[in-house]
């Protein structure tokens, strides 16, 4: 039988795919709302409105990029480490056309102001309701799999993808628990400084298992494979994983300093922010480690390139994060363009260049090429990536650093020196600047997608066959 | 203490007891060889494409 002899890359095809198109539609909505802060002219009617397309910019990245990324890849690695084809190619199916009207919907509802208010949790109740549906069947083509799996070891990629996956089911159904009162609204089960707290628990672990956890699973399969070298250190990945875990489910409270949640909650959430430095660089370290001995591939390989900058943006970012989570520095940095700055740091730094490198990789085998089409559009994609990453980090930290500056500035008697109106006109050369970062990795993207298609086209759509089980396994 | 203060505690005591022996075993002797033979395994399968791999 053929779908016993094949791995379903049809899946694989369609997420990966999908993740180019939707990081374009995302990343586009991302520099629509960066030129606004730019040319507030721009702000045209209710739909178009900054505060309707930014819960669009965020939804579209991360769960419709970012997600799509994590699928296309999870699936892969999990049929190639377990030599094996999924489980059931119908729900596979199915997570992939469910996943794509989740996506749909959201582009729907939120410009049109249907949103539950609850930050990276903003869809309303039904679309909850289809989210956890497509997540189920999702967890079980994945666990189902594992569980078929002809390879004894479960290697470590596959922890982080399972860690992401029930992470993820368990915080969606939790601080989506929500009465509804029409078809359209509803309201969060919890109150007051309890619903805060229930939503930052939410909304850091989003950051910790869905754009951390899954992405490190797409480190520990790729950079290896494409490296051409075994990780660095197996058992060092064995103990990143467990110290992530049993961490940064504490670190919420950090985005509530200063509130009124509980003082020591507060102090809580940024001493394990603080210890998450350990777990976080130790992982980056075994992932550029795996490098050693073959540094000079970094040289002639941009995917490697993509995969390297992404780890090193990610030793950046994570940390910056508990460096902020101090809670007296977090007094000069919330509500600045700092954390805006530092969000993207990690998501156009770590996620989006992983995901890129992972593609990369994933295309050509997809569609039985030895390699992209054009490897020298794909250098010069990571060059105008990087550029833009830089541009956009640098130019929030000056920014927000002003900013917080300004806000706590006092004359000696006591009143404000500045009024707001003057934190914004000081950002203004600085937003345009951060609207220039946030072009060149659109373009990059852009680059990207005429080189998915020019591949797409010179190939054919295949399954490869599954290799003779492994011997010693 | 109240009940529920106790299990607290203790689940996150707990909870750190194994974190740490996980870390014991994962660096024991023990654990060396399925650990290098672990590391090796996206290398036991190779995903370039070949002539095998049929049209979907």
């Amino acid at each position: 039988m053929e779908n016993q002899a094949t791995y379903n890359y049809k899946v694989v095809r369609q997420f990966a795919i999908m993740t180019v198109v939707w990081g374009i539609v995302g990343m586009l909505v991302g520099v629509v709302i960066a030129a606004q802060m730019v040319w507030p002219q721009l702000n045209v009617g209710p739909y178009f409105h900054f505060g309707r397309l930014r819960p669009l910019h965020t939804n579209a990245v991360i769960f419709a990029f970012g997600g799509c990324g994590l699928m296309a890849t999870s699936l892969y690695v999990v049929q190639r480490t377990c030599n094996v084809r999924l489980i059931s190619d119908k729900l596979a199916a199915f997570v992939f056309w469910g996943w794509q009207a989740v996506i749909v919907l959201a582009a729907i509802t939120l410009p049109l102001g249907i949103t539950s208010g609850k930050e990276y949790a903003e869809l309303e109740w039904p679309i909850d309701l289809l989210i956890t549906v497509v997540w189920v069947a999702y967890a079980v083509v994945f666990f189902g799999t594992i569980a078929i799996r002809k390879v004894k070891h479960i290697y470590v990629a596959n922890w982080f993808y399972g860690a992401f996956i029930l992470a993820v089911a368990l915080l969606h159904i939790v601080n989506s628990m929500e009465m509804p009162v029409s078809m359209w609204k509803s309201y969060s089960a919890y109150a007051g400084a309890v619903d805060a707290m229930v939503q930052w628990w939410y909304g850091h672990n989003a950051v910790g298992f869905f754009l951390t956890a899954g992405f490190l699973g797409m480190m520990y399969y790729f950079v290896p494979k494409q490296a051409g070298r075994p990780v660095y250190s197996y058992r060092l990945s064995v103990v990143h994983f467990w110290a992530l875990i049993f961490t940064y489910m504490w670190a919420g409270p950090h985005h509530l300093h200063y509130t009124a949640l509980p003082d020591w909650t507060q102090s809580l959430g940024m001493v394990f922010s603080l210890i998450l430095l350990a777990p976080s660089w130790g992982g980056m370290i075994n992932g550029i480690m795996t490098l050693s001995g073959a540094w000079h591939k970094l040289r002639t390989d941009p995917i490697l390139k993509f995969l390297v900058t992404a780890l090193s943006f990610y030793g950046m970012s994570t940390f910056e994060g508990p460096m902020m989570s101090i809670k007296t520095v977090n007094a000069l940095s919330h509500f600045t363009d700092w954390t805006i700055g530092h969000v993207h740091s990690g998501a156009l730094g770590w996620v989006a260049m992983i995901t890129i490198g992972s593609v990369y990789y994933l295309v050509p085998r997809l569609f039985n090429r030895e390699e992209m089409y054009s490897m020298k559009l794909v250098e010069t994609h990571f060059w105008i990536a990087t550029l833009g990453t830089v541009l956009y980090i640098a130019s929030m930290w000056i920014a927000g650093v002003t900013q917080g500056l300004m806000w706590r500035a006092v004359n000696p008697d006591g009143t404000l020196t500045y009024a707001f109106i003057d934190a914004v006109k000081a950002s203004h050369p600085y937003f345009f600047i951060r609207f220039l970062g946030g072009f060149m990795f659109l373009s990059g993207m852009v680059l990207m997608l005429y080189n998915v298609i020019r591949t797409a086209v010179a190939g054919r759509p295949v399954n490869a066959e599954i290799p003779a089980v492994v011997a010693h396994a | 203490m109240d009940a529920q203060t106790l299990v607290r505690v203790i689940v996150t005591v707990l909870a750190f007891v194994c974190f740490v022996g996980i870390c014991l075993w994962a660096y024991s002797g023990r654990a060396r060889k399925g650990m290098d033979e672990a590391a090796q395994l996206p290398f036991l399968d190779d995903d370039k494409p070949g002539p095998g791999d049929k049209q979907s």
